[in-house]
């Protein structure tokens, strides 16, 4: 009777302990590629560095300064923004904290009377928006894992177009850096107009390298430098946030093994109970029946009851080997 | 001279060279030691670099170098060492492209996707 609680425990546990090796694998498989995403993130910074060196350099150099990417509007009527998140879940608050940083802004922009453009990176941005109705512009996915350059080249060109074109004056980028193992942080920063201080544009004159040969014009130069920028700046932020993505799922899952590990000494302790009070009832009733039978006759009582008592541990060891 | 070529994810080369060969929008230039301060914006071409133990051959698809205190360095966001090149690819990308231009002679995209096919060609070596 009892022992159909204790079957019904056994299975629970061991469906628990199938869904820990999962949680235990996904979360050794995150921890691997953390080091490898930061390995990218890594090898990605010579040529950004480069980049930005030499827009330094061809601003010394007399590169007029007025690229379309550089353009500072007006006014904005338009925010456009690129939001990076993941392509699957299982990854604890990652997704939610850059998609409500992400709709907290457009809140503030509709409030000043600011029109909104979403640029999506990873399923689980676009899910995001378009189930709660938001018009998106450009949706771009399967590539959150493992971030490659001509994904990013992709994303900006069409950030560029929705800017260069004046259907946005303003684009910002929300992404999660990786600061840390233990820390990442969602950030909202602006991606376009690029600012001439941020590039080193304004500050080389006093760089004194100077004298250089220019081939072609610099302003030409800078035309075609500034787009590469902007892609290897885009690159960057999705390589940290897949970095902060294998991060955030080792955390979830670590915290999903360590709960399995939990319930199943919980409900082991419960079942070893129950078995436990199945026995001791069983006993309870073969004690009263043979004194019931025997109230005559004392000089066969305890052999009746040793009998009995082997003869139900037998039926009870085979009902676990059933189980 | 060091020499540094760097794309987005990695960086391709780096070491000491006597001589490298690139080619500029506006032509074909090379640098020796203490070449004078130069920034330029790269063609779609072959780049040689004369390092130490021999002359490494890439196709390079458009970039940027600068030469600055007897340093080269090299920014390509497409670059291939020539035994990195597949040249049956090559050839139907060259092919391709030439239907492209065929039907339409205006078409810059496939004007410069044959330009690319044919420097993977000529940098590995098989015509």
């Amino acid at each position: 009777m009892a022992g159909g609680q204790e079957r019904i425990l056994r299975r629970r546990i061991s469906s628990i302990d199938a869904t820990k090796k999962i949680t235990r694998a996904m979360e050794l498989i995150a921890a691997s590629r953390i080091v490898k995403a930061q390995g990218r993130v890594q090898a990605a910074k010579p040529y950004s560095e480069k980049v930005t060196d030499v827009i330094a350099n061809l601003a010394g150099g007399g590169a007029g300064v007025d690229h379309p990417l550089l353009a500072q509007p007006g006014e904005i009527n338009r925010v456009a923004y690129v939001v990076i998140a993941a392509d699957r879940g299982l990854c604890g608050g990652y997704n939610n904290n850059v998609l409500r940083a992400v709709e907290r802004s457009i809140d503030s922009d509709r409030a000043a009377g600011r029109d909104y453009a979403l640029i999506l990176s990873g399923k689980k941005a676009a899910g995001y928006f378009s189930f709660r109705g938001y018009e998106v512009h450009a949706a771009f996915e399967g590539f959150s894992d493992q971030p490659n350059y001509s994904d990013a080249k992709a994303m900006a060109e069409s950030v560029a177009e929705l800017f260069e074109s004046g259907q946005a004056q303003q684009v910002q980028l929300a992404y999660t850096r990786f600061l840390s193992m233990g820390s990442q942080e969602v950030t909202v920063d602006q991606f376009m107009p690029l600012e001439a201080s941020e590039i080193g544009a304004d500050a080389a004159e006093e760089s004194g390298v100077g004298g250089y040969e220019f081939e072609p014009e610099p302003s030409e130069i800078l035309g075609r430098l500034l787009p590469r920028y902007a892609e290897a700046r885009l690159y960057a932020a999705l390589l940290e946030a897949s970095a902060s993505e294998h991060a955030a799922r080792q955390r979830a899952m670590k915290a999903a093994t360590d709960n399995a590990e939990d319930l199943k000494i919980n409900l082991t302790r419960i079942m070893n109970r129950a078995r436990q009070d199945a026995i001791t009832t069983e006993i309870m009733e073969i004690v009263g029946g043979a004194e019931a039978m025997s109230q005559d006759d004392d000089g066969d009582l305890e052999d009746l009851i040793a009998q009995s008592i082997e003869g139900s541990f037998a039926t009870l060891t085979t009902d676990r080997t059933d189980a | 001279m060091q020499v540094e070529l760097v794309s987005p994810e990695a960086v391709l080369f780096s070491g000491e060279c006597s001589q490298v060969v690139t080619r500029t929008v506006d032509g074909d230039i090379a640098f020796l030691d203490n070449h004078a301060p130069f920034i330029g914006a790269l063609d779609v071409g072959q780049t040689q670099l004369w390092a130490a133990d021999g002359v490494v051959s890439l196709a390079i698809n458009g970039g940027f170098v600068e030469v600055s205190s007897n340093a080269v360095t090299i920014l390509s966001d497409d670059a291939m060492a020539a035994e990195d090149i597949d040249v049956q690819e090559a050839q139907a990308d060259l092919q391709a492209a030439d239907q492209a231009l065929a039907s339409d002679a205006d078409d810059a995209e496939a004007a410069l996707a044959k330009k690319w096919a044919e420097t993977r060609i000529q940098v590995s070596g098989g015509n």
